[in-house]
């Protein structure tokens, strides 16, 4: 269910341009917030875009920028993870007196004023995103190592030659990919629903590239009387999340067998 | 218990330090040269001379190194002094303790909504395991992780304030402009807790002296609320304060949208301006805030668990 979810909305979004869709940017200020009809199957929005072609495209933006953030953090994430539990003492802990200096601020808030602070763009809020939230995953994933390093297979390893690096991104990383993608897949959700928010507050896409999130806001102003604007990215970022949030949960319970549906 | 709270009362300055470093240290990747700034709204707008700005630097001090500026920066910040708005030239600090109650009152409440509906909607779940009570309920944690609160809290708006016209869309003031607010912001934190409750429950559920209870021949009512809940409780508790921080994030969308006048309000705003000492001021203040809460959730914990209590006497 979450995978045909999360499927269908990439797939849509990799076939944008095979779509016979209207220019997502093109504007026409005589067809002005038309309902949804015939001619426009979700309306046009208040610079007579094509409403049906910006979602289409927003998806882009929003798959696109969350999927970018999450190699992002998961890649800090994972270095500093492997770093501290795999050595332990001094790298440890000094590594891991950083990451307890970010959990200390609402992570939400610390991201809201770094792209605040350092401009509102795309990447400045992916850079945001990033910054405040692989955290919380680097300490996760050195609780994974820490308990690996203890493993008979890694002394094994060790016994025939193998150098640090090849037991932490052969042995250790093959072990711990099951527990590592299920908290990735959880995390795509927060991740779009962060940046979204984010560019709600004008701190993300700038116009005319099509975000949900931005999107969301446009909406704000004419929702009385095209209240559909509001409803349909609002729609579409619940149905990602949701996605997202099904595919994690199904896919913890495949690979983790400790943990039963009830 | 003594040890734990010590070591958590000496790492407490260590990581007030920490947050003040990194509040200062993003005014620092600012654009922008503060003097230049200050003098161009003094002037109303208009670029000024060179040696003006080079002047004003001397005067702030804005050419010392780094660690001295960082030092006297949070010597006045423990003083209360957060600094001027580029903008409007006044008091940050004190902008910021006005706007303050909104904010915690809107947090707070949502707080208080989200513990009241969610824990025993998720113990409900739980006693009644796989019954449509269940289902409704997994559903509700479900669709409450994924809607997003800045869609909504515009849908709800229409709904209640426009089409049936029930409660105020916007303003501050009244219990009936609480109540729009308080609910979406709560939303996301319910299903979560929901969830966990009823995950938690689940698990007491199966242990030893749940059975033991049931063997006694307890009524079900006294079994869950009085055996099963109190350790379930535990585990709650703990997510109050991350959920605090996420009520706080939360709030400044929320109050964006409702035109409540909070610190989450005065964020937004002093960021569209390019106003970055506000956003200074706003982080250093909701990561203290943060601290504070974190450290007597942390605290209570481990005086409500007699099994953390009493440990250091066991073992």
């Amino acid at each position: 269910m979450g995978f045909a979810i999360v499927a269908g909305i990439i797939l849509v979004a990799v076939l944008a341009p095979l779509l016979p869709l209207q220019d997502p940017a093109e504007l026409d200020l005589q067809k002005r917030l038309i309902p949804p009809g015939n001619e426009y199957f979700l309306g046009t929005d208040h610079l007579g875009r094509d409403e049906l072609s910006r979602l289409i495209y927003g998806a882009r933006t929003t798959l696109m920028m969350s999927s970018v953030s999450l190699l992002i953090i998961m890649g800090i994430a994972s270095i500093v993870g492997a770093l501290a539990g795999y050595y332990g003492a001094w790298i440890d802990t000094g590594l891991m007196t950083v990451v307890d200096l970010l959990l200390a601020f609402p992570s939400l808030i610390l991201g809201i004023a770094v792209a605040g602070i350092l401009g509102p763009s795309l990447i400045n809020v992916m850079i945001a995103v990033s910054v405040v939230w692989w955290a919380s995953h680097a300490r996760v994933i050195r609780g994974m190592v820490l308990s690996a390093r203890r493993r008979d297979y890694v002394e094994a390893a060790r016994s025939i030659g193998a150098s640090d690096g090849r037991i932490i991104a052969f042995h250790i990383a093959r072990n711990i990919m099951g527990p590592f993608v299920v908290l990735a897949t959880l995390d795509m959700g927060w991740i779009i629903l962060g940046i979204a928010g984010l560019s709600f507050l004008g701190l993300g896409a700038q116009p005319p590239t099509p975000e949900w999130g931005a999107m969301l806001n446009d909406s704000r102003s004419y929702m009385q009387t095209s209240p559909g604007l509001l409803l349909a990215p609002g729609v579409a970022i619940f149905l990602l999340v949701l996605g997202f949030n099904l595919l994690g949960d199904g896919l913890r319970d495949m690979l983790d067998p400790t943990t039963y549906r009830r | 218990m003594r040890g734990y709270l010590a070591r958590r009362l000496i790492t407490l300055p260590l990581l007030l330090v920490g947050i003040s470093l990194v509040s200062f240290m993003l005014l620092n990747f600012a654009p922008g040269d503060a003097a230049e700034i200050t003098l161009r709204r003094q002037n109303g707008g208009v670029t000024p001379p060179r040696e003006a700005v080079v002047e004003l630097r001397q005067d702030l001090g804005l050419d010392d190194s780094l660690p001295i500026r960082y030092i006297r920066w949070v010597s006045s910040a423990v003083q209360g002094d957060l600094g001027v708005s580029y903008r409007s030239g006044n008091s940050i600090a004190v902008e910021l303790f006005r706007r303050l109650p909104a904010t915690l009152l809107l947090a707070s409440t949502a707080l208080a909504l989200a513990v009241a509906a969610g824990i025993p909607l998720g113990v409900l779940a739980a006693v009644k395991h796989g019954s449509w009570l269940d289902t409704a309920c997994r559903l509700l944690a479900l669709v409450g992780a994924a809607v997003p609160s800045y869609m909504l809290a515009p849908a709800l708006m229409l709904l209640f304030a426009v089409k049936l016209d029930w409660l105020p869309a916007i303003g501050y003031g009244s219990p009936s402009n609480l109540v729009l607010p308080a609910v979406v912001l709560s939303l996301g934190t319910m299903a979560q807790l929901m969830r966990l409750s009823r995950a938690t429950l689940l698990d007491v559920l199966n242990q030893d002296h749940v059975r033991t209870a049931r063997a006694k021949g307890l009524s079900e009512g006294m079994v869950v609320w009085r055996h099963a809940l109190k350790n379930a409780l535990l585990p709650i508790a703990t997510v109050l304060g991350t959920s605090t921080g996420y009520l706080l994030g939360g709030a400044v969308i929320i109050e964006t949208i409702f035109g409540w006048p909070g610190v989450g309000q005065f964020v937004v705003v002093g960021i569209s301006q390019r106003d970055y000492p506000v956003v200074q001021g706003f982080v250093l203040y909701m990561a203290v805030i943060f601290l504070v809460v974190n450290l007597a959730v942390d605290v209570s914990y481990h005086w409500l668990d007699p099994r953390l209590h009493f440990g250091g006497q066991f073992n």
